[in-house]
């Protein structure tokens, strides 16, 4: 779990209620509190509400998707660790 | 989560609440759930059918919970913003 090393990537965070916030990633807290820089909503045209705001913190628990840009997600490294972790449920796995 | 707000005391803020409601003001505080004080605060209330209202409230402490977003508000962006021809919706709530 390291999103860690997608800071300053670009990442589009969408909330429960459909509202999608594209910014740079700034940081992500154990809660899954977001903070974005350079931040535009990406329907702009029906919620301007926010045009005069450039960086924002979300609440973790307002959020339902965070999406990643493709090349900065190491997918056969992911893979494999979820093969390891179900070969070896016990370690770190509390399921 | 606290360090995430340190950057905006003391700055003019934009918090957006699940309800939907919208509020301006200087954040004057927050703690580890998040929980905010707000001073100076004033409502925006957005419609589709008149322009933008802004309705002063004092000093308001909210709640970690109710809060959906703190945006730092960009003051040169805001003066420049053409809020009496903003007639939009309010933002929608969002339902936990």
């Amino acid at each position: 779990m390291s999103t860690i090393t997608l800071v300053g990537q670009p990442v589009t965070v969408e909330l429960k209620n459909d509202l999608a916030i594209t910014g740079v990633l700034v940081s992500v807290d154990q809660f899954l509190n977001i903070k974005l820089d350079n931040i535009k909503v990406v329907d702009e045209e029906r919620y301007p509400h926010m045009l005069a705001v450039k960086n924002c913190f979300i609440r973790g628990s307002v959020v339902r998707y965070v999406q990643l840009p493709a090349p900065s997600v190491d997918t056969a490294l992911l893979q494999d660790a979820a093969r390891r972790e179900r070969q070896q449920p016990a370690t770190g796995a509390r399921k | 989560m606290s360090d995430q707000l340190r950057s905006l005391v003391d700055h003019p803020v934009f918090v957006y609440l699940t309800d939907g409601r919208t509020l301006v003001g200087q954040l004057m505080g927050y703690d580890q759930a998040a929980n905010v004080i707000l001073g100076k605060t004033h409502e925006r209330i957005f419609s589709s059918t008149e322009a933008m209202k802004t309705v002063p409230i004092g000093v308001y402490v909210i709640r970690g919970e109710t809060i959906a977003l703190i945006g730092e508000l960009d003051e040169e962006l805001d003066e420049q913003a053409d809020y009496d021809n903003m007639m939009v919706e309010p933002l929608d709530p969002v339902a936990l």
